[in-house]
């Protein structure tokens, strides 16, 4: 990519100067290297990102069986009057990733955070407890949701044993009640996010510059002051990934909910829905359509609002 | 970039537009809209289609639990041995295999495959992704009766499935329990619901039920709608040529609130396998579900002894009809090529090709005439007589009815009814409206 800019930059240089010298410069190889680095890049683009993404968003306005391509017929603002008003999984879905976000920003990312704070102290072993930590994080979905059942199941899991209810009347329904089963979920989603951000926050303390604490200790700090007011500062493009990591899991969640019930009582999110609509035998492309595109309009404020960070940042450099 | 050249090519060659190559790219973008892992697109990745002369056939299989797998195994080995055509099977988990049906259908589908008699079928027929097999029934047609006939038949009249067995939906429960403490096989409502009261009083749960997978209450929704309303009108409910916001359908569910307080509660978190565990621990009373219950009863002693009971009778028609779905064989557009794929179907619907499926799975009904009843179970006897006594016999909700009505609307509605008692029909009526116009 870099190659490939350089390049441009030169030549565009090249060509106020002296355009005679451009046409030595850049030989009919490097054109065909230069079209071929652009191009290719493009096309994947092109063909895997953007005309899925406005073929959906066309797809929205109709209704179609997803079969047979005649059978699309226009239907307006229909897919998304029905959604919002008449389809119930729709509003209990939005409710869920809104809580999966406030949870997750509020005790999975600060748990990965601490994770880190003590993995980065020399303690023995630090290494094993690092690959712990992460190991959820590596786990293929399917595994998660045996674990998961094992643990939360209710006549024979786990926690039912260790609460001391397993076989009685007062055992917690965790995946079938729908008042906890989101908490479970969560919790599940906890397991593997606070990994992900452990690993993430390992590699920005790593990279704190060592002066920097020993400037606090000298002026006096200790170990709190030197973390909220020197080191946490320091990591600041560590910080603004990790907030737009935990945005974005929290609107991609899916797995979990999707291995425990495929999402329905009480495990709605927009995710799932999606799937629902387009994937299966009920299929309903318009209405899974519009949810995607739902989600794409969400998913994009996190987005703009990092692109605009760090490509705000470069302008500043 | 592959993708394109793709298109084209088939473009040029069909002279249409490819509808496989868009509908990928469309489900590519959906799947990256939604930044979700990508479900992997199962498409079976079956042997290469076999001509006319070819002694191959593939066969898809949507039966992956142990028993109807061994079934069929057996089915396909004496087909091979018979015929000298060799057979090709695909297993598919059960669910992925309905689940990616569409996907299947449309890419590579094996010659022949494992489905549903009923508007499952005739969907997809109606779509032109199953071969028409009237040559077939030509020579099977005097093994079936009327009402499967009628159940193998499209929309357009021609033939598509062979039916391979059907089971019936009822309430089954231990007879040694029963015997212990005096029960007695209630045939109205009104003594179901007494009976699950002194069952309560004994400590048992009265009425197993289980959906988590959401699908199970639907047995309990069609026998209430048929008791109270009648056949035709479960049938025109489905096919949606009657509204759901109406009196009749409110009448079902106010019916089954009085059996809500006797059904497990805690069902929205437990699979119709945990639930059988349940009624063979005789920690449960009865369990109405369809028969392959009796599939999770390995142990003899237990498996000996379950019984069953029809729906009892509540408003209309007595005990007349009965939910038995139909599963059989359809063939893929491609397999309607293969002869041999034909020899197959054939082969299955005939009384010799049943036993050897029967042989392996007891818990279903072979619903050939002339298939061997000496092996049948007392228990199996009952239920063949309860189907072939029926005047009418239904399908099961997700087979009658459209499979997005069911799948996004009624499970989601009946797991929140279950939990607390409460439904739309309004808003049921507005739903089925909005899914049935994009078909």
């Amino acid at each position: 990519m870099s190659t490939a800019s350089d390049t441009t930059t030169a030549g565009a240089r090249g060509a106020r100067g002296a355009p005679a010298r451009r046409v030595r410069r850049l030989s009919g190889r490097d054109k065909w290297v230069l079209g071929f680095m652009v191009g290719v890049p493009t096309l994947i683009q092109l063909v895997l990102v953007w005309i899925p993404t406005l073929l959906s968003a066309a797809l929205s306005f109709t209704r179609w069986n997803g079969l047979s391509l005649s059978d699309i017929k226009g239907a307006g603002l229909a897919n998304y009057q029905f959604i919002a008003n008449d389809y119930p999984p729709f509003w209990p879905a939005v409710q869920h990733n809104v809580l999966w976000l406030v949870f997750l920003a509020l005790v999975a990312t600060p748990l990965g955070l601490l994770l880190a704070i003590l993995l980065d102290q020399n303690i023995r072993g630090s290494k094993i407890y690092q690959s712990i930590f992460f190991t959820p994080v590596m786990l293929s979905l399917a595994l998660i949701g045996v674990i998961w059942q094992l643990f939360y199941n209710r006549d024979s899991g786990l926690l039912n044993f260790l609460l001391g209810t397993a076989g009685t009347p007062q055992a917690v329904d965790w995946f079938g009640d729908s008042s906890v089963n989101i908490w479970a979920a969560l919790l599940a989603a906890t397991w593997r996010h606070a990994g992900y951000v452990m690993i993430l926050y390992l590699a920005g303390l790593k990279g704190v510059d060592p002066t920097l604490r020993e400037a606090a200790q000298i002026d006096g700090a200790n170990a709190v002051q030197t973390f909220f007011r020197v080191i946490f500062p320091a990591m600041r493009p560590v910080n603004v990934i990790i907030i737009v990591i935990t945005v974005i899991e929290s609107l991609r969640a899916f797995d979990i909910v999707y291995v425990i019930n495929r999402g329905t009582n009480g495990l709605e999110l927009i995710s799932a829905l999606v799937i629902q609509n387009l994937v299966g035998e009920g299929q309903v492309i318009g209405v899974g359509s519009a949810l995607a595109v739902i989600l794409l309009v969400i998913s994009l404020v996190p987005i703009t609002f990092y692109l605009s960070r760090a490509f705000g940042k470069d302008k500043e450099a | 970039m592959t993708m394109h050249e793709d298109a084209l090519r088939r473009a040029s060659s069909q002279g249409a537009w490819d509808r496989r190559t868009l509908l990928k790219t469309l489900g590519v973008g959906a799947v990256a809209l939604a930044g979700v892992p990508a479900l992997a697109a199962c498409t079976g990745g079956s042997a290469p289609a076999a001509s006319g002369g070819a002694k191959t056939v593939s066969f898809g299989s949507g039966s992956s639990d142990e028993v109807p797998k061994n079934a069929y195994k057996a089915v396909t080995d004496a087909f091979e041995k018979k015929s000298g055509i060799k057979v090709a099977t695909n297993v598919v988990p059960h669910n992925d295999f309905q689940n990616k049906i569409n996907t299947y259908l449309q890419g590579s589908p094996d010659d022949s495959f494992t489905w549903f008699a009923g508007y499952r079928m005739q969907y997809y027929a109606d779509k032109g992704l199953l071969a028409p097999i009237d040559d077939v029934w030509e020579k099977i047609g005097g093994n079936y009766s009327d009402a499967l006939k009628k159940a193998s038949t499209g929309a357009d009249g021609k033939m598509y499935l062979v039916p391979n067995y059907n089971y019936p939906w009822g309430f089954f429960y231990r007879k040694s329990l029963w015997a212990e403490k005096g029960y007695e096989v209630p045939t109205t409502f009104d003594e179901l619901t007494a009976l699950a009261k002194k069952m309560q009083g004994d400590g048992l749960i009265p009425i197993e039920f289980a959906d988590k997978d959401g699908w199970p209450a639907m047995g309990t929704f069609d026998y209430l709608n048929m008791r109270l309303n009648g056949y035709q009108f479960h049938m025109d409910l489905t096919a949606h040529k009657e509204s759901w916001d109406q009196k009749k359908v409110s009448d079902v569910f106010d019916t089954w609130k009085e059996l809500l307080p006797y059904q497990n509660p805690n069902a929205l978190g437990m699979t119709w396998q945990d639930s059988a565990k349940n009624l063979g621990d005789k920690k449960s009373g009865m369990y109405l579900l369809g028969s392959f219950l009796t599939q999770q009863y390995t142990d003899k002693t237990v498996a000996d002894d379950i019984d069953f009971f029809p729906f009892p009778e509540l408003a209309m028609e007595g005990q007349d009809a009965i939910e038995a779905p139909i599963d059989g064989l359809l063939l893929s557009k491609k397999g309607g090529q293969n002869q041999s794929a034909k020899d197959f179907l054939a082969y299955l619907g005939t009384p010799e090709g049943q036993d050897v499926y029967a042989s392996v799975d007891s818990a279903n009904i072979a619903t050939a005439k002339g298939a061997d009843t000496s092996k049948f179970t007392p228990l199996n006897k009952k239920m063949a007589d309860a189907i072939s006594n029926a005047k009418s016999i239904s399908q099961f909700f997700d087979r009658d009815a459209l499979p997005a009505m069911a799948n996004n609307v009624m499970i989601p509605a009946l797991q929140s009814f279950i939990k607390d008692g409460n439904v739309d029909v309004k808003n049921l009526e507005a739903q089925a409206k909005s899914l049935y116009a994009a078909q």
